[in-house]
């Protein structure tokens, strides 16, 4: 097998397992990264939302907030983290699209 | 460590896209020179790599979660340029597509992931590997503290951009606008849980990979450096 494949292969099940950055964090109580709370978070920690940060916050509206579909907020874990999945194959094949686009254009053709 | 919109102003967010465009260009120009055909799958790899493992969030326990990014390992596979345009893929279609990271904030976080933890990582790599053979222990050494000490240096970065804004922006009553924490926070708990923490998963992350492309495909560390 070409290494190439093999290295695939453990992307594959790097995206199988993906739904564990979802739920080990919940199992342990674990909250959002440090400085990528949501406003309602921010609030919570200084007692009111900067003027700039409410603003900005709300400047784009991802196709898949979260690595999540929309309107899934209230969603269990299992839809979660099959939705998790989805956006972790689906953001792998735009990743490799342009990674392969962008590797054609600028590599030494021979 | 992805910077999402609001935190940062708009000087700082203005200042790292013009840092990281000319970086962009430099690192087009060079790889189009440097990157082989056949190579072409392992910077696809390599961003696609960086991509899931940023997914893997790590928890500390009762406190925050974070993640290795794979920025190191693209460096020693692919030489730090491509590295560069790599992680730089993976990072603009996380912002886009997952809102993982603000729009506002490609430039800064671009250039904490994919520039500072990339070059990093690239040179301790080479220094600490310097004339050890491609099987040899060291290397798989040198990728562990090239990880680590790469991931807490961009951990760092980040805690500065975040740092710096109450320094920049406040209202007349003295509140932040952007965010509200000084660099007297913002480093002891970007670095502290870094170092404690995500850090250890990048370096162990990094190698294993190495360790395991040891074995199966030593030709792959040979022409690491180009």
């Amino acid at each position: 097998m070409k290494i190439t494949t093999k290295l695939w292969i453990g992307i594959a099940v790097l995206i199988v397992l993906s739904p564990l950055g979802l739920l080990l964090p919940e199992y342990f109580n674990a909250n959002d990264a440090w400085g990528e709370w949501g406003t309602d978070g921010i609030k919570e920690l200084t007692g009111y939302i900067p003027r700039g940060l409410e603003k900005l916050s709300s400047l784009w509206n991802a196709p898949m907030p979260d690595y999540a579909f929309k309107g899934w907020e209230e969603k269990g874990l299992p839809h979660l983290s099959f939705a998790y999945i989805i956006s972790a194959v689906a953001g792998i094949a735009i990743v490799m699209l342009a990674a392969f686009i962008i590797g054609k254009i600028l590599s030494k053709k021979r | 460590m992805h910077i999402p919109d609001g935190y940062l102003g708009p000087t700082t967010c203005g200042v790292f896209y013009a840092v990281m465009l000319p970086i962009w260009v430099i690192a087009s120009k060079i790889v189009k020179k440097t990157l082989k055909a056949r190579q072409v799958p392992l910077l696809a790899i390599a961003a696609a790599f960086s991509f899931v493992i940023m997914m893997l969030n790590v928890p500390i326990p009762g406190g925050s979660t974070g993640h290795a990014v794979g920025a190191v390992l693209a460096a020693i596979l692919l030489g730090p340029w491509a590295a560069c345009i790599a992680v730089t893929v993976a990072l603009v279609v996380q912002a886009l597509l997952f809102g993982d990271g603000g729009i506002t904030a490609i430039g800064a976080n671009c250039f904490n992931m994919a520039f500072v933890e990339v070059f990093v990582g690239y040179y301790l790599y080479r220094i600490f590997s310097y004339g050890s053979g491609v099987s040899s222990n060291r290397r798989v050494i040198a990728a562990g503290i090239a990880g680590y000490a790469a991931l807490n240096i961009a951990a760092l970065s980040t805690a500065v951009m975040f740092g710096i804004q109450p320094l920049l922006h406040k209202t007349a009553n003295g509140q932040a606008l952007y965010c509200p924490y000084g660099l007297n926070v913002a480093i002891p708990a970007m670095l502290g849980e870094h170092l404690l923490v995500f850090g250890w998963v990048e370096a162990v992350v990094t190698a294993l990979v190495i360790k395991y492309l040891q074995k199966q495909a030593p030709e792959l560390l040979e022409e690491g450096g180009r």
